[in-house]
C-alpha cells in the first residue's frame, strides 16, 4: 500500500500558471559546489518532487509545487528565486 | 484608487490576518483584506486542531457556527520506537455549555467561514490578489504593492499577515532572512473513513474526537513528530521536521509519511482508509529569538509571519487569532487618536506581553535551541522508557527487584549517569 510521491500528487488540484515562479539563479552552483557539498538536497526534501537533477542542471516542475517554500530555506547557497504565484494561480487545497 | 481609502489594509485571510480585519470592521474601520487565494482556505493548511476560547475572543457566539470537525476529548501522546508505543493519555467529558477547548477542523472550509465573518462585519475581501510588496515612504510603510495593475493601495496601517516564512516582513525591513532550522516542512494526508469506523477505532461519542502525538522512532532521528486527528470522515495524518534535518538526512517527506503509515500502531487506525488528498505546510519552529519585530510605523505583523507558534502544545492559529484580535483593537484606538506611528502601535507589543502570546513562546524560548542541537533525545529516552515498561510487563519468573537493577543496567550502558543528568537539566531549562 505504500505511495509513489506520484500518486500522492495526483491528489492535487492547481489552477497552473503558463509562466514559473521558480527559477535557479545560477545553474554552475548546483553542478559543482552543491554537488560536491551537499548531494542537492533539494532533489530529496522538496515534498513535491518540484527538483530533480537531470545530470548537468536541477529541471523544475513548478507545477507540481504545493508553495510550503522549504526551497526558499533549505537550498545551503540561496540559490533557488522562488515567488509567490500570481494572485489565483498555483495550489488549490480541497480539505486543508 | 484615491489616497487612504481605507484605514487598513490586511494581507492574508487566514485566522490572524482574519481575525483583525474583523475587529476593526466591527469597530467601524474601513478594512481591506488581501487573500491570493482564488478564495480564503485554499492556500492554508495546519495539522487540524483549533481553540475555542480565542475564536470565540472574536466571534462570540459565533463560534456556533463554525464548521468545526469534531471536538477534541480524547488527547494522546505517544511515545514511540519501531515496535512499540507508551501513551499518556487524557480523556474527558465536554463540558455542556461555551465553546469547545479543542476541535479539529479543515482549513479550506474553516476559513472560508472566518474570512465570511469578516466579510459579514463590514471588511472587503479582496481574492485572487498577490501583494508583493510594501511601499515606503520616509521611513514609514504607507500602503502595499499588489500583483494586478495599477496595484498600489495606500492606507494609515498595513497588517501583515501573510503566513508561515512571511515576504512581507523582510520587505518591510521588520526581520532577517529565517534559517532552515527555523522551520519545519510538515506533510499529512487526508484518509476518508466512515464516522462509525473513527469512531469505534477511537472509542469515541459520535461528535467527538482524539488526538494523537507520536514521538520517537518514526522521525528517524529527526526533530519533530508525527501525528493523527480525527475529522468528521477522514483522519489527518501526517508527520513533520525541521527543514534543517531534512536537508542532512536526505530523507524524502514522503517516504517518511509512508513510514509512519505503515508504523504497527499506526497502520490499524487508516486501514481501508482512501488517501484523498496529500499536503504540505511550513510551520515556525524559531520560537521568540527569531520573532521579527512587531510593529512599526504604519505596520503590525501577526501569526505564523511573526513566529507565532507553540511548538511543544502545538498551538499556533490561537496564538494567530488573538494577536490579530489585538492588532485589531490597537488599530481600533490608533484611529481613535488619529496617530497610526510606531509609538501608538506599541500598544500591540504591550497587549502581546500582558497574554499567554509572548508569555508562552518567551517561557520556551531557549527549546527551538535545543530540538536543531539534540534531535537523539527524542530517539533515546522513548525507547529506554518503552524498554523499561515492556521489561516490567514481562511476566518471565524474573522478580522485580531484578527488573529494576537490568533496567537500571541497561539505561547506564546507553547513556552515563552525568549525562542523564545533563540532558534533563537541558529539557528543564528549555521548558521551565
Amino acid at each position: 500500500m505504500t505511495q509513489r510521491i506520484e500518486e500522492k500528487l495526483y491528489t492535487l488540484r492547481w489552477r497552473h500558471d503558463r509562466q514559473s515562479h521558480i527559477a535557479i539563479v545560477d545553474d554552475g552552483v548546483c553542478l559543482t559546489r552543491c554537488g560536491t557539498e551537499w548531494q542537492r538536497p533539494c532533489t530529496t526534501f522538496c515534498p513535491a518532487s518540484v527538483y530533480t537533477w537531470d545530470g548537468a542542471k536541477i529541471a523544475v516542475s513548478y507545477e507540481n509545487c504545493v508553495e510550503c517554500t522549504s526551497c526558499v530555506l533549505g537550498c545551503p547557497y540561496r540559490n533557488i528565486d522562488w515567488k509567490l504565484p500570481r494572485g489565483g494561480f498555483g495550489i488549490e487545497w480541497q480539505h486543508g | 484608487m484615491a489616497a487612504d481609502e481605507f484605514d487598513a489594509i490586511v494581507v492574508g485571510a487566514g485566522p490572524g490576518g482574519t481575525a483583525a480585519a474583523l475587529t476593526m470592521a466591527r469597530a467601524g474601520l474601513s478594512v481591506v483584506l488581501f487573500e491570493r487565494g482564488a478564495r480564503p482556505g485554499l492556500k492554508n493548511v495546519m495539522g487540524g486542531v483549533m481553540y475555542g476560547r480565542m475564536l470565540a475572543d472574536v466571534v462570540g457566539e459565533g463560534w456556533r457556527e463554525a464548521p468545526i470537525e469534531r471536538v477534541v476529548t480524547d488527547e494522546r501522546l505517544w511515545l514511540a520506537t519501531a515496535d512499540a508505543v507508551t501513551t499518556i493519555g487524557h480523556t474527558h467529558v465536554p463540558p455542556a455549555a461555551g465553546p469547545p477547548n479543542a476541535f479539529t477542523v479543515l482549513r479550506v472550509p474553516f476559513d472560508g467561514w472566518f474570512a465570511a465573518q469578516a466579510e459579514a462585519a463590514g471588511a472587503l475581501l479582496v481574492p485572487g490578489t498577490t501583494v508583493e510588496d510594501v511601499i515606503r515612504e520616509d521611513g514609514r510603510i504607507v500602503g502595499v504593492r499588489t500583483g494586478r495593475a495599477d496595484g498600489d493601495l495606500r492606507a494609515p496601517l498595513v497588517v501583515i499577515a501573510d503566513g508561515a516564512n512571511s515576504f512581507l516582513v523582510q520587505k518591510a525591513g521588520l526581520g532577517r532572512p529565517l534559517q532552515p532550522h527555523e522551520m519545519a516542512l510538515v506533510v499529512k494526508e487526508i484518509i476518508a473513513l466512515p464516522s462509525g469506523v473513527i469512531e469505534d477505532r477511537f472509542t469515541l461519542e459520535p461528535g467527538r474526537g482524539a488526538t494523537i502525538e507520536v514521538y520517537g522512532a518514526p522521525t528517524r532521528g529527526m526533530a519533530g513528530y508525527g501525528f493523527v486527528y480525527t475529522n468528521r470522515e477522514s483522519l489527518s495524518v501526517g508527520i513533520g521536521a525541521l527543514v534543517s534535518h531534512f536537508m542532512k538526512t536526505r530523507i524524502t517527506p514522503w517516504d517518511l509519511l509512508e513510514g509512519f503509515k505503515a508504523h504497527p500502531m499506526v497502520a490499524p487506525l487508516l486501514r481501508g482508509g482512501e488517501v484523498r488528498e496529500y499536503l504540505g505546510h511550513a510551520i515556525p519552529e524559531g520560537g521568540r529569538r527569531a520573532m521579527p519585530r512587531l510593529y512599526d510605523h504604519g505596520v503590525l505583523v501577526v501569526g505564523d509571519a511573526a513566529m507565532m507558534v507553540n511548538n511543544l502544545h502545538r498551538e499556533g492559529s490561537n496564538l494567530a487569532m488573538a494577536a490579530g484580535r489585538m492588532a485589531g483593537e490597537t488599530a481600533v484606538h490608533a484611529k481613535k487618536v488619529g496617530d497610526w506611528s510606531a509609538e501608538t502601535l506599541a500598544m500591540y507589543q504591550d497587549l502581546l506581553e500582558a497574554s499567554f502570546v509572548l508569555q508562552d513562546l518567551r517561557k520556551y524560548e531557549r527549546l527551538p535551541d535545543l530540538v536543531e542541537r539534540r534531535p537523539d533525545l527524542l530517539q533515546v529516552y522513548p525507547a529506554l522508557l518503552s524498554e523499561a515498561i515492556h521489561e516490567m510487563l514481562t511476566v518471565d519468573g524474573v522478580s522485580k527487584r531484578e527488573k529494576q537493577r537490568r533496567i537500571l543496567r541497561r539505561l547506564l550502558a546507553r547513556r552515563p549517569w552525568w549525562r542523564i543528568l545533563r540532558d534533563a537539566y537541558e529539557g528543564w531549562r528549555a521548558m521551565r
